[in-house]
């Protein structure tokens, strides 16, 4: 299967381009977030963060960082579990207009429809692959919340080359993790 | 017996952290190795296993941690009764905060009620360590690194469950394990290593699954009983196809590992520790003895 080549932010015609399935690669820069940034994103708009998200790509990761001199370098930086941002991710897509959703483990219908909705892509990556996308990040551009939140969880701006990730849930309301969930039900009933 | 030097133990935890956290064990790499080649080409199972194999090289060759989650360490320590528990609890509190600094763990304790993180792996029963006496003159010490996406998905169970039909015999143990392995599906980093307590009450139930992945793939349960519900739910929960990291495949578990604990009359629980793969489990002995 041939890999497509995306450069962030996204367009509205890059997202519908997209199918279940397609492996990409992705260039540009991002922005990590997690349980304490989506919940701060949907209580007041942030409005530091409005230009970065805007057809933008928040990746659900707590990377390990390390400061050297005044420089932030990332070591580790593989995805977390989507589906604890399920109760706030329709509405940071709303709010802010980010178009593109990077974790593991897929996320739940409420997402599902925003997808459709606001035109945005679900991509998966391999958890606990860490180094693997670390070494997609040519730089660290920035960070927000930082003291708040700790390196976890705050909101880290990552500039990212080839940044390697499968579509797993489209604009088209297609979802892989829901496939593989109702075999694995039918599977289930054969065993026990 | 030497007396001990705690810099020197120290500096062994700091190098056992960090083996722990960027080198995984050669059995979970050859199973992994093994799962890959049973996918086809193409697949996304394949792909994921792929990048799973990558990213351990990787992670070896540049002394980096294989996952950012490192996860709430936990050491399992047996010492000679010269040795005050008190003094290697310090030389383990060093060695977390100088491995953070290196970056070989994430700063990984939160204060649940300000939300604040310590910074340095240390907070209210952080890190969580287990001491043993024992009649060697040497200090073995045992490490756990498990993520939070792993611990999320365990799951305890109380049998008799109506829900899932099950009593309080083995085949009431395996439903409870199947189901928390479906309810699993890829969240928990599959392929896992599901460790098992049957029995103990709700702590040492845990426990008892917890310490059950520190035995290596290939080890048979000295319990004949037990070996064959560990085969036997094996071989069915790799029928799942659930597969790796929940994309659908071959491989959904790496291994299951049951222990027991005494139970008193009313209780009867299951305790289900899943293990991602990136199951980071080392250990060291920190000779004590005069030769």
């Amino acid at each position: 299967m041939s890999v497509k080549r995306l450069t962030l932010p996204l367009t509205e015609k890059d997202v519908n381009s997209l199918q279940v399935g397609d492996k990409v690669l992705l260039s540009g820069v991002m922005v990590t977030g997690r349980d304490a940034a989506h919940k701060w994103l949907v209580e007041g708009y942030r409005i530091e963060v409005k230009d970065i998200l805007k057809n933008g790509a928040i990746y659900h990761c707590g990377p390990i960082m390390l400061k050297k001199g005044d420089r932030w370098k990332c070591l580790a930086a593989g995805p977390t579990t989507s589906i604890r941002e399920e109760p706030y991710l329709s509405e940071v897509m709303k709010n802010y207009g980010v178009r593109c959703v990077i974790g593991k483990g897929g996320m739940g219908e409420k997402t599902a429809e925003a997808l459709q909705k606001y035109c945005g892509v679900y991509l998966f990556a391999v958890g606990g692959a860490a180094v693997v996308y670390a070494e997609t990040v040519e730089s660290v551009e920035k960070v927000f919340k930082l003291n708040d939140f700790g390196v976890p969880e705050a909101m880290w701006v990552l500039k990212v080359k080839d940044f390697p990730a499968v579509v797993s849930m489209d604009s088209h309301g297609g979802s892989l993790h829901e496939k593989i969930e109702t075999q694995s039900k039918d599977s289930y009933k054969k065993i026990i | 017996m030497k007396p001990l030097q705690e810099q020197d133990l120290t500096k062994a935890l700091v190098d056992l952290i960090q083996r722990a956290s960027c080198d995984l064990p050669d059995d979970i790499v050859n199973k992994l190795a093994e799962a890959r080649s049973l996918e086809k080409e193409g697949s996304s199972a394949r792909s994921v296993l792929d990048t799973i194999l990558q990213n351990i090289k990787l992670a070896r060759k540049l002394s980096r941690p294989i996952c950012q989650d490192t996860g709430l360490p936990s050491f399992y320590i047996s010492y000679p009764s010269e040795i005050s528990p008190e003094k290697i609890k310090a030389c383990i509190e060093n060695a977390l905060i100088i491995a953070t600094d290196k970056g070989y763990l994430r700063p990984n304790a939160v204060n649940p009620l300000s939300g604040k993180n310590s910074g340095n792996n240390l907070g209210e029963g952080i890190p969580s360590l287990e001491f043993n006496e024992w009649k060697r003159q040497a200090i073995k010490i045992k490490c756990l690194l498990k993520g939070g996406g792993s611990e999320n998905v365990s799951a305890q169970y109380s049998l008799p469950n109506t829900k899932l039909n099950a009593s309080r015999d083995l085949k009431g143990v395996e439903a409870c394990v199947i189901d928390a392995v479906m309810n699993a599906q890829g969240k928990g980093c599959a392929p896992g290593i599901i460790g098992v307590g049957i029995g103990g009450d709700r702590i040492s139930g845990y426990e008892t699954a917890k310490k059950q992945l520190f035995r290596p793939l290939d080890d048979q349960n000295k319990n004949p009983e037990l070996n064959d519900l560990e085969q036997r739910l094996y071989s069915k929960l790799n029928k799942l196809g659930i597969g790796p990291m929940g994309l659908g495949g071959k491989t959904t578990v790496m291994g299951v590992k049951i222990g027991i604990a005494h139970r008193i009359p009313a209780s009867y629980f299951v305790s289900i520790a899943y293990m991602c793969w990136a199951c980071r489990r080392q250990e060291m002995i920190f000779d004590l003895s005069d030769k």
